[in-house]
């Protein structure tokens, strides 16, 4: 072998191992920006799934609670005045503390504790008369000291935490007063303004009839669409037109289909605002053209044999797609399908123009009543200023990240386990 | 006596011709070969007979071919009840991705053949045993036909092809991806059926011609140069291009 050839026998290699060198770099970039991506949210979201509660003594005491009857009824109970009770159950962690400052306990805990210590009572009825402990969702800002997200050593007039409150607190975690457990209500819970309180329940229903309502329309128009135009339709200048706009509508910004909806569905349909219902369809029309695309390009993928020996057994057409072609492309159809439910999942620019940014405190029952969705609520907390709601922020995301790895996993598995091999 | 009768047949795709006035008599229940090199037309002839070129849209069919006096080259036949007489088997295996069963019952299922489970299940049995495939596959007729082996593939094809009991059963080099063996199975399987069907078999084994058949056609350029007895085409051909061909000096 002559020093040329040799040289050029090293030049190939080289160049080969360069390259390789670029993919694991480039790899290694795509890599270490995902995981700094997921530390920033685990690392801020993770403490959103546990609850403080600050555990106090609550006396049901009858004549604090107005109650005259002997035995009292539900309704007695339901009615009864629960003022008085929970405000002496938060003054007493601290009976020293003169009357005109006693705002500064009662803020320590959710403005809903009045609701909390009815809550405990309706639930057992023998209490009535007796001292026994309770548990109140502490107010954000102690949830926050308890979790260390809050600097203490800031000075005191641009704190939300007095150092009289931190002083309780101390008090309170050193007695084992101080509780942390899993946040249920974080997912059984609607929006609240309060960061405490608020939870994804009304947002994850939104997105779960949004997605259901999404399906509902683009599935089987897309479906049928794709069917005849690869089937059935001629191919000419036309039919050629047609999908030349539908690869386009699968390129156009997500925000326009969101004008879309308030333009026809609202103003013209008169459909009610900020539900699931619009939020779906409108939604739908996103998805549809990524269906069509994948449906026809697993219909192409149907080999030609598989029709020629259906035609030549005397199947029609008809017979010929629906018994043979369409089946056998299902698997990728769907598989489709749940990508495009998936982008449509993590859209929020066409939601928000449909109005399902509204603050919304009940848990939808109907994809007619009003709701917001996971992305959206992203948006909505990422607004807030409390420190709460940063948490909150990252513990959705992490939640619609788990929705969308489910669904693309359910992608996998469908296009994997269900598609035919071929001889 | 004829079974199919081509009178003038002129195909063209687009602008191109690919056959020009073919003129042939398939007599029945007879093994007719259509021999010839690569591109020569010989396929797309066939698939005149049972008009698998509609499936094309460029191709465009010219003149008569009458089947028993049935013009199929019209546009008020019934392509469905046609192929329903006329089967077909393909170059490369292509059973459904379905059961055994389900291959040979789909043609009597969608022709309404069978009237209740017993008369399909005979149907199936007898189709299979016809196509010497219901031996090895009589145990296990729920598994998926794709999952037989070549050989036993195309005579799966052969056994639904066969299963609506058609006239005529048109093959496109059928044995073309097999190996000797089941190539010898389904020569044999030719010889026992053109008792009952009118074969026309595309092939590009002279041998297997010589083999099968009854009358050879030689197709060269989409023209039908000879036609005959298979001895005589083979033995004493009248035409200098088709003595070429058959002892190997071009195609």
């Amino acid at each position: 072998m002559n020093s040329f050839k040799k040289n050029l026998l090293k030049k190939r290699y080289n160049a080969e191992r360069r390259f390789q060198w670029y993919g694991k770099i480039a790899i290694g970039l795509a890599l270490s920006f995902l995981a700094v991506f997921m530390f920033q949210i685990f690392s801020k979201g993770y403490s959103a799934f546990q609850k403080t509660w600050i555990v106090t003594e609550v006396h049901y005491d009858k004549e604090l609670l107005l109650i005259d009857a002997e035995s009292p009824s539900k309704d007695d109970l339901e009615n009864a005045d629960y003022y008085d009770v929970a405000y002496k159950a938060m003054t007493s962690l601290d009976p020293g503390l003169p009357e005109e400052e006693d705002r500064q306990l009662i803020q320590m805990v959710s403005y809903k504790y009045e609701a909390e210590v009815k809550d405990l009572l309706l639930k057992n009825p023998d209490y009535l008369g007796k001292i026994v402990p309770i548990k109140l969702t502490a107010s954000d800002d102690v949830d926050q000291v308890h979790k260390g997200n809050y600097p203490r050593d800031i000075p005191e007039e641009n704190r939300r935490v007095n150092d009289y409150q931190l002083q309780i607190y101390d008090m309170l975690n050193e007695r084992g007063d101080i509780l942390s457990e899993f946040n249920i209500s974080f997912f059984t819970s609607p929006d609240s303004r309060e960061a405490e309180l608020a939870g994804i329940a009304s947002s994850f229903m939104g997105t779960v009839f949004s997605i259901l309502v999404c399906l509902a329309f683009s599935f089987p128009i897309a479906v049928l669409a794709a069917i005849y135009l690869e089937e059935f339709a001629p191919k000419n200048k036309f039919t050629d037109f047609i999908e030349v706009n539908i690869n386009n509508l699968a390129a156009v910004p997500s925000i326009v289909f969101g004008l879309l909806g308030l333009g026809v569905l609202l103003a013209v349909f008169n459909l009610p605002r900020s539900t699931p219902l619009v939020g779906g369809i409108t939604l739908s029309l996103m998805t549809l053209p990524t269906i069509i695309i994948a449906a026809r390009a697993s219909l192409k993928a149907v080999p030609p044999s598989i029709r020629e020996a259906a035609l030549a057994m005397g199947a029609s057409n008809m017979q010929t797609t629906m018994h043979h072609t369409v089946p056998l492309s299902m698997p990728g159809t769907l598989s489709g399908t749940i990508i495009g439910l998936a982008q449509a999942l993590g859209e929020t620019a066409p939601l928000i123009l449909i109005g399902m940014v509204a603050f919304v405190n009940t848990i939808p029952g109907t994809p007619v009543d009003p709701a917001a969705s996971l992305p959206v609520q992203i948006y909505i907390w990422s607004e807030s200023a409390e420190r709460g709601f940063v948490e909150k922020v990252s513990a959705c995301i992490m939640v619609l990240l788990a929705f969308l790895i489910l669904m693309n996993l359910a992608a996998q598995i469908v296009r994997h386990k269900f598609e035919k091999k071929w001889s | 006596m004829s079974k199919i009768k081509a009178e003038n047949v002129n195909v063209y795709y687009g602008s191109k011709q690919a056959l020009f006035d073919v003129s042939i008599d398939i007599a029945e229940k007879e093994v007719t070969a259509l021999i010839g090199p690569s591109g020569c037309g010989k396929s797309t002839f066939l698939r005149c007979l049972n008009r698998m070129n509609d499936v094309i849209d460029i191709c465009r069919v010219e003149g008569s071919i009458k089947m028993d006096n049935l013009e199929l080259n019209s546009r008020k036949l019934d392509v469905v009840r046609l192929r329903e007489n006329v089967g077909m088997v393909f170059q490369k295996p292509n059973p459904f991705p379905k059961t055994i069963y389900e291959n040979v019952a789909y043609g009597p299922t969608i022709h309404g053949i069978a009237q209740s489970k017993e008369e399909m299940d005979q149907i199936v049995e007898i189709s299979l045993k016809k196509a010497a495939l219901w031996n090895e596959v009589k145990d296990r007729l729920d598994e998926i036909g794709t999952g037989l082996s070549g050989g036993q593939q195309q005579r799966l094809c052969i056994a639904r092809a066969i299963s609506v009991s058609p006239e005529v059963i048109l093959m496109d080099e059928p044995c073309s991806a097999l190996d000797p063996i089941a190539t010898a199975q389904i020569e044999e399987l030719i010889d026992d059926l053109k008792k009952e069907v009118t074969i026309v078999i595309v092939t590009h084994s002279m041998s297997q011609a010589a083999r099968v058949s009854q009358k050879t056609g030689f197709f060269h350029l989409g023209k039908l140069i000879e036609f005959g007895p298979t001895d005589k085409i083979f033995k004493n051909p009248d035409n200098q291009q088709t003595q070429d061909y058959i002892t190997g000096r071009f195609g």
